[in-house]
């Protein structure tokens, strides 16, 4: 499942609407957790709804509503669409529950949507308010037969139609609507427990944190910056992903940890070829106490398969052990060209590929292992003064952001060049 | 003396100058280089980029900073013609373009891009079904002005920007907002536009400075290579005190707008009922038009001759769009409006600022009626 594109957002029967009807992920398969999951969806609506006064939330099993009241239905659209736990968006039009009313209705969406000549098509109704006079397999017949009037195009099929006429008889009024609007699925940001990711800077680390988030896992981000070695701009670029990750969450917790003293520890100890897979390892354990420290139960990693001598089954193997914490790989399967079209869809590959050099660039040795030994690499460590202390004191060191998509946070330590700042210029 | 050519360009607020002149005393570092007074130089750079993306309404990652309109103009068209090739090789735009606009189009024509010129109505309205309908599947770019330069006249940009859309959800749409900001209500979002350029020097900021907006995800063939800044699309080192004081025009521009319009609608209601009353003037500017701008034609006295005469008596106008004033063939715009070549050599543009009173305008009607006068005897005596 993808972002849904922008372009494709609008549906044709948008303007229309009276209300969205949003459909939930796989979470409502999840009997006892059901609720839970429900409640939080409603409460992440609710952040969406928050700027248009007049919309109202309606819940019921399985799905909520949103009556529009006059509020633009592709301005919320635009946001619910991408909001983790909604599967599928309909634009909803509510009538008087009376038969004609219903009818014209119901040939007002089907011109909107001007279907092409031999369009397949069905009614479906269903009779929720059992007063209504007509039961639902009559009420299929009684719709039907007006539309297949006024649009030639249209043709009957009701096990595989092309297009397909719902119609829901309430007390208080019927709802018709026709089109499914794919929306993210998933499960609702949060509701899977709390994950340490190791944000890079690259393409995919970004990738990794968005489907992660897709499956209800809440984020916190871990980047390693090699001051003076690395620039102010390749941190800022990570600060500038992580903002446009918050987007997706609301709120993302960065944190910042000065890594020059580890890396260049393992500088000078005759071992370049395994450079990368004792950085790696060094970076697992400061990701772990951080995840220990705030409460969360796994590291998240944008390895991919064999995408470069870090990633190597062999090298995964040695590096993963650093960690007791489970470690999930969301693209550990995936194609390249895969996580770049993500990428794209979610943001975050035009910042990604700014050409900024970062800590696991540096010091890159002419060939990485793709094979590390895990007994010399252990035996390394071992003969490293004071290397548990080290990883300790990086960790301690962390600076936290708590970053907003529009908002300005920094790090602290750039708090200094603000004074530059004067806000009379501005 | 009396300045009525803010349309071509406005005095900068004295706070705009002295903006100016500390930074360009304090902060001279390159915003690129590594040490310190660097990073406060860019830091500067990026307070300026959230300040006016906050006055324009969109996202600080959307605004990029060029040396003007003219270059935003050029970079929107030519750059998002040379990124989107694969797209299709036609662009739609106004037959009353600003000339960077135009020429960037007919430029393109040259290269074997196929341009269509949407001839708008008499009264420099285009209208947004005809743009719809030139709409096809290779369109990459529709360009369309917000407030015309030489006569004012207002597009309907958020019903043009939504029939492009909905046309081709692929073809992006640019508009030239710089007559339009700080004097009618609308950003890009609300134009549903992907690109918009603006000039703080039109709104009482300092020249040579300009901005871009680029909707997040679109890209922009690169016209100055050298250099990764501004986005990668826009090579050059910045101009750091005219992009912070161009921040600050923008933002007082934003705030001032419900002001400004109370203030200067009625003066210029007041000198179209005037122009109006005289038979020797075309007027061709509406009440639905900018608030600032007013023009009309003394058909068969050119614009130029009715310009300097105006000036002996001691009031500054222009002919029309000041990048043109210097040709002297009939105006583009009032052509295209369907106004014959008498009428369209004869122009002359009034445009309001935020210091005109009630007084100026009484002194600019007595100078007119007096230029008349002095045409008049000058006519006569050559017959």
């Amino acid at each position: 499942m993808k972002p849904t594109e922008p372009a494709l957002l609008a549906g044709i029967s948008t303007e229309y609407a009276d209300m969205l009807l949003l459909r939930f992920g796989e979470f409502t398969l999840k009997g006892k957790n059901r609720t839970r999951f429900e409640k939080t969806m409603l409460r992440h609506v609710r952040e969406i709804v928050k700027p248009y006064p007049k919309a109202r939330l309606l819940k019921e099993y399985g799905r909520i509503y949103v009556e529009l009241n006059g509020e633009p239905a592709e301005d919320l659209l635009e946001g619910l669409v991408k909001l983790f736990g909604i599967s599928s968006v309909s634009p909803v039009k509510a009538v008087r529950p009376v038969l004609e009313d219903i009818v014209e209705a119901s040939l007002e969406f089907i011109g909107r949507i001007n279907p092409e000549p031999g369009t397949t098509f069905k009614v479906n109704a269903r009779r929720v308010w059992k007063d209504f006079p007509y039961g639902s397999q009559e009420m299929n017949r009684l719709v039907s037969a007006p539309l297949l009037k006024a649009f030639q195009a249209l043709s009957v099929d009701v096990r595989t139609p092309e297009l397909e006429l719902r119609v829901e008889v309430r007390e208080q009024q019927a709802y018709i609507f026709c089109e499914n609007i794919p929306a993210v699925g998933g499960f609702p940001l949060g509701t899977n427990g709390k994950a340490m990711l190791l944000l890079s800077g690259g393409i995919d680390s970004p990738v990794a944190a968005w489907s992660s988030m897709r499956r209800g896992l809440e984020v916190e981000c871990v980047h390693f910056f090699s001051y003076p070695y690395t620039s102010r701009e390749a941190r800022q670029k990570v600060v500038d992903l992580a903002r446009v990750l918050s987007r997706y969450a609301g709120t993302i917790r960065l944190h910042l940890v000065p890594f020059t003293e580890v890396q260049t520890s393992f500088a000078g100890i005759g071992q370049d070829n395994l450079m990368i897979t004792l950085m790696r390892r060094a970076m697992l354990r400061i990701a772990t106490a951080l995840a220990e420290r705030e409460g969360a139960l796994a590291l998240i990693t944008g390895d991919s398969l064999g995408q470069v001598a870090s990633q190597t089954l062999p090298s995964m193997n040695v590096i993963g052990r650093a960690t007791e914490l489970p470690l999930l790989r969301p693209l550990v399967m995936m194609d390249k060209s895969e996580i770049v079209a993500l990428a794209q869809q979610i943001g975050t590959y035009d910042l990604s590929i700014l050409p900024f050099e970062d800590c696991c660039t540096l010091f890159v040795p002419k060939s990485p292992t793709t094979k590390p030994n895990l007994n010399i690499v252990e035996r390394v460590e071992a003969t490293l003064p004071g290397y548990a202390d080290r990883l300790a004191e990086a960790a301690a060191a962390a600076i936290t952001v708590e970053i907003t998509p529009h908002g300005d946070e920094r790090p602290a330590d750039e708090a200094d060049l603000i004074p530059a700042v004067k806000e009379d210029w501005f | 003396m009396i300045y009525w050519d803010y349309a071509a360009a406005a005095p900068p607020h004295d706070e705009v100058a002295r903006t100016v002149e500390q930074l360009m005393r304090l902060h001279y570092a390159n915003p690129s280089s590594l040490h310190r007074a660097g990073a406060e130089a860019a830091a500067l750079i990026e307070r300026a980029r959230q300040v006016s993306a906050a006055a324009l309404g969109v996202l600080p990652g959307e605004i990029r900073f060029t040396s003007g309109a003219t270059e935003s103009n050029n970079l929107a068209i030519k750059g998002a013609a040379l990124q989107y090739t694969g797209r299709g090789r036609h662009i739609i735009t106004t037959e009353i373009e600003h000339p960077s606009v135009y020429e960037s189009c007919l430029q393109l024509q040259a290269m074997g891009w196929e341009a269509t010129f949407i001839r708008p109505d008499a009264y420099g309205m285009v209208n947004p079904s005809e743009v719809a309908a030139a709409v096809r599947r290779d369109t990459v770019l529709v360009s369309v002005m917000h407030v015309n330069n030489e006569v004012g006249s207002v597009q309907p940009l958020s019903e043009i920007g939504r029939v492009v859309k909905s046309a081709n959800p692929r073809t992006l749409f640019h508009v030239d907002g710089v007559q339009g900001f700080g004097k009618l209500p609308g950003g890009p979002r609300d134009f549903g536009a992907d690109l918009y350029s603006l000039s703080p020097h039109k709104i009482r900021g300092p020249r040579g400075t300009g901005l871009l907006y680029v909707k997040e995800g679109v890209q922009l063939f690169p016209l100055l290579s050298g250099g990764a800044h501004e986005g990668g699309i826009r090579a050059g080192t910045e101009n750091l005190p005219a992009i912070v004081a161009g921040a600050k025009a923008l933002r007082m521009a934003a705030e001032r707008r419900g002001e400004f319009v109370s203030r200067i609608l009625p003066l210029r209601n007041r000198l179209l009922a005037f122009l109006r009353g005289i038979p020797e003037f075309t007027v061709n500017s509406g009440e639905e038009g900018a608030p600032h701008i007013v023009h009309f034609s003394y058909p068969g006295m050119k614009g130029e001759v009715m310009a300097r005469q105006l000036e002996q008596l001691g009031m500054l106008v222009s002919t029309r769009s000041a990048c043109s004033s210097r040709l002297a063939e009939p105006s583009r715009v009032l052509l295209a409006m369907g106004r014959g070549e008498s009428t369209a050599l004869g122009g002359i543009r009034i445009s309001f600022g935020d210091e005109h009173t009630a007084s100026d305008v009484g002194a600019l009607e007595q100078a007119l009626l007096g230029a008349i006068k002095a045409l008049k005897i000058v006519e006569g005596g050559m017959r």
